[in-house]
């Protein structure tokens, strides 16, 4: 059986909003760099694929309208790409996947910035686009009127993908090889390698080329999490990986099927782990209890055992998914659970890499590098 | 009784996308591997230097309505490559240029704190301004910003950063595990700035970083960009590196703090400068004609005068005498994205003075341009280059510099070897960094506090 892809989501303390009362959790250290390191240099311990790190362009909120005033919750964060170029020479393997909104944020900006973590880290970003569509966000910003929900939620789809779509174009915009350093002819570049991308959309116009040269992946791999059907289409069009959120075997297939063509799709899962189960549920009623409410997701939650996670994942593998994306309830412990006992158990049962073979994430992933859209043949 | 010895302050710029960076060179290394960036930053913080400082250009030159294609070409993003190099040094700050009209104030807040925490207090932002159309042609506005609005809005986005830096009290995060509160403030981060040129409010999602504010660098020279320096910025990074020119200008930035309530320390003025090292001073005089030939190519030299005359000069042999035609006046068509067709105001004058210094020297065009443009700010044994660099700061023409190679990534490696100690034997530079932010090398105060939380 083909082995499995694992990657661990990292946001603040955990998935879990108590998670940073837990006594392992290192809540006032959560803005630095020591925290991050630690943290992915344990996913690559664990020889995961690759890490994500959430971000948003507003305040965490338990509410879905706009900040919440709470204080007894994580609030606060730093930017996760360059927490990701941060922690990129400390580690040589894991994949680093990034979020960065494309609604009030420039496609130019955005491209460049990927395509510098890929160039520190040798070949190892990726990027997981996500829409800002709340109030308070065009607030931050100022340019434009807050989103109408009900009308306009095609409108930032349609808008992303445009934005991907110059990212990428922006990526390709210099030919591998159009650093040429010829001194008799005093040309650094060949300029007929570089290329204008002249994207004209409804939302912007961008001209090229990109200041950055092409990254070592050629693309760097776009990851996006679909729940909804503008977000699968968006998803099947534009990404390399999908995250989606099943909470059964039978959800999981429909997924599947929502984003053809797509190469690597990925169940994304809220694991809380303890190596005896009663431990694990009592760990969760106790989250709970912190909280004052049970923990709610748009994923599945695990509670259990990594003999009985592994159990889950063999069998919803078996749906088409090539992979899971694992959110830790609690940071530390629900990471080191991952790496310290779900990855040994799928390497027991031969579903799970004993070492890093390939150093690119693309390589990883079997995605290929992809020839350059400008390049002639 | 005589004034104490002030120290110097020197910093080091990644070599350019301009005909100072000598590509040609054979120990000329990658301009956009990682590793080449680590070099020259660890070169620096081996040689205790204040900062790493990162130029960034958002729209690749052109000239004749093509890519320029005869100088290096090519950088990383400015912030992505500081965060990184945050990982392989531990002192040395991190300057980054940003550019205030194609960014908004919310994001470039957001990235200079989380590039403060994650290199713990070692963050400087480069203000600079653009509002050419032809750059915006990379951005969503396009060319919106009238030339004249410029500063207007540079100033207007700095204050909007200082306020969304300064919107969480330094202890807003308790982050008690037993009682289970994490904010000591449920407003932390709220913001609104409301002005011609920004119009938001809201939650910032970064708490307050080490050094509280990055430093403020600033390098603009006209009238209005000395007094937008004098009014906010920490540093300035000129290019006034000769000793009149120098003197001059530091006199005349320094005059000006009073009137902002700042004293002479609270700016501090580093000119660019480059240099060439021989282990004689005849040796590096005869190295630095060496470099200004690689510098200025036949090729350069004719795009050098086609940036003045604005015209196609193609046809016109380097080494031949200037053309008898004059400049074609008005905007500058011939070089787009090139801040510096800027400083040739003037271009029949210029082509006029230019045309008597060939007389007079009997100079071909590229001879010409070797001479006129870019000479090496010091040139000598390591004794003379630190003899006087410690002279020009003493004598109040900088408070140090910031040192431009031009080999990347080894051009820094031997004055760090060589004429660093000299300083520091002179007693005139750290042999050992005593803080551990940039503040602290650049001896500036933390910025005043924002709302303490508790009370």
């Amino acid at each position: 059986m083909a082995e499995l892809h694992l990657a661990v989501a990292l946001d603040g303390a955990g998935w879990h909003p108590a998670a940073w009362r837990l006594p392992h959790a290192r809540p006032a250290e959560l803005s630095t760099a020591a925290y991050w390191v630690d943290l992915v240099q344990e996913a690559e311990r664990g020889l995961l694929d690759f890490v994500t790190i959430e971000d948003a362009v507003s305040i965490q909120s338990s509410t879905r309208s706009g900040p919440d005033g709470r204080v007894d919750q994580v609030r606060g964060r730093l930017d996760a790409v360059l927490i990701a170029a941060r922690v990129a020479p400390t580690t040589t393997h894991v994949g680093l996947v990034p979020t960065a909104t494309v609604t009030h944020t420039e496609p130019f900006h955005v491209s460049k910035s990927i395509a510098t973590l890929d160039h520190v880290s040798s070949g190892r970003a990726g990027w997981r686009p996500v829409l800002s569509a709340r109030a308070d966000e065009a607030g931050h910003f100022g340019r434009r009127p807050a989103p109408d929900l009900d009308r306009e939620v095609a409108d930032l789809f349609d808008e992303a993908g445009d934005f991907v779509e110059v990212v990428r174009r922006l990526w390709d915009s210099w030919e591998d090889d159009a650093e040429i350093r010829d001194v008799a002819t005093g040309r650094f570049i060949d300029r007929d390698k570089l290329h204008y991308v002249d994207f004209e959309g409804r939302w912007f116009s961008v001209r090229g080329p990109s200041i950055t040269p092409r990254p070592p992946q050629g693309q760097p791999v776009v990851a996006a999490l679909a729940h909804v059907a503008p977000a699968y289409a968006f998803a099947a069009r534009h990404a390399d990986l999908v995250f989606v959120t099943p909470t059964s075997d039978a959800d999981a297939a429909a997924m599947v099927g929502q984003v053809p063509g797509v190469a690597q799709v990925f169940g994304d899962l809220v694991v809380l782990l303890d190596d005896d189960e009663r431990t694990a549920h009592a760990r969760k009623a106790q989250l709970d209890e912190l909280a004052g409410r049970e923990l709610v997701s748009d994923a599945e939650i695990f509670v259990g055992t990594p003999a009985q996670l592994a159990d889950l994942l063999v069998a919803r593998r078996s749906t088409g998914l090539t992979g899971f994306r694992l959110r830790p309830a609690a940071l530390p412990d629900d990471l080191l659970a991952i790496t310290g006992r779900l990855v040994p158990e799928l390497q027991r049962r031969g579903l799970f890499r004993t070492a890093y073979a390939e150093t690119s994430l693309r390589g990883r992933l079997g995605l290929e590098r992809p020839a350059n859209r400008y390049a002639s043949a | 009784m005589s004034k104490p010895l002030k120290q110097v302050h020197l910093a080091a710029h990644f070599p350019g996308v301009n005909n100072t960076t000598v590509w040609s060179d054979p120990d000329a290394g990658s301009h956009i591997d990682f590793g080449s960036f680590v070099h020259l930053a660890q070169t620096a913080e081996r040689a205790k230097f204040d900062f790493f400082f990162l130029a960034e250009g958002l729209r690749l030159r052109e000239q004749k309505g093509r890519i320029y294609d005869l100088d290096v070409v090519g950088r990383p993003d400015t912030f992505t490559v500081l965060a990184a190099l945050a990982a392989v040094t531990d002192r040395l700050g991190l300057a980054g240029t940003i550019n205030s009209t194609f960014n908004e104030p919310y994001e470039v807040a957001r990235q200079f704190a989380s590039l403060d925490h994650l290199s713990a207090g070692r963050a400087a932002w480069n203000v600079v301004t653009s509002w050419d159309a032809f750059t915006g042609e990379n951005f969503r506005r396009g060319g919106f910003l009238p030339q004249d609005q410029r500063y207007a809005r540079a100033e207007q986005f700095m204050r909007t950063a200082w306020e969304l830096f300064d919107s969480w009290a330094d202890d807003a995060i308790l982050a008690d595990q037993e009682s289970g509160v994490f904010l000591r403030d449920s407003g932390a981060g709220r913001f609104e700035h409301h002005d011609d040129h920004f119009d938001i409010s809201g939650v910032f999602t970064t708490p307050r970083s080490p050094q509280g504010r990055p430093v403020i660098l600033q390098a603009g020279d006209s009238e209005e960009g000395r007094e937008f320096a004098a009014a906010t910025a920490d540093a300035i990074f000129t290019r006034h590196a000769t000793f009149d020119e120098g003197r001059a200008f530091y006199a005349d930035v320094k005059r000006r703090l009073p009137a902002y309530g700042r004293n002479d320390h609270q700016l501090v003025v580093l000119p660019a400068a480059t240099f060439v090292l021989g282990d004689t001073d005849a040796e590096a005089r005869e190295l630095a004609q060496v470099v200004r030939l690689q510098q200025v190519s036949g090729p350069t030299a004719i795009n050098f005068l086609e940036q003045v005359w604005n015209r196609d000069l193609s046809a016109h042999d380097p080494d031949g005498p200037l053309p008898e035609v004059d400049p074609v006046l008005g905007e500058n068509t011939v070089a787009q994205g090139r801040a510096s067709v800027r400083m040739y105001r003037d271009p029949l004058a210029t082509a006029n003075e230019w045309r008597a210094l060939a007389e007079a020297k009997s100079l071909s065009i590229r001879e010409l341009m070797v001479e006129v443009t870019g000479r090496q700010s010091f040139i000598g044994s390591p004794e003379t280059v630190a003899e006087t660099i410690n002279a020009f700061v003493q004598a109040d023409v900088s408070d140090g510099f910031i040192l431009v190679p031009h080999v990347t990534p080894g051009g820094l490696d031997r004055f760090a070897d060589t004429v660093v100690p000299l300083l520091q034997e002179r007693g005139v530079y750290r042999t050992e960094y005593d803080g551990t932010t940039l503040r602290d090398h650049l001896g500036l105060d933390l910025p005043p506090s924002a709302i303490r939380a508790a009370s």
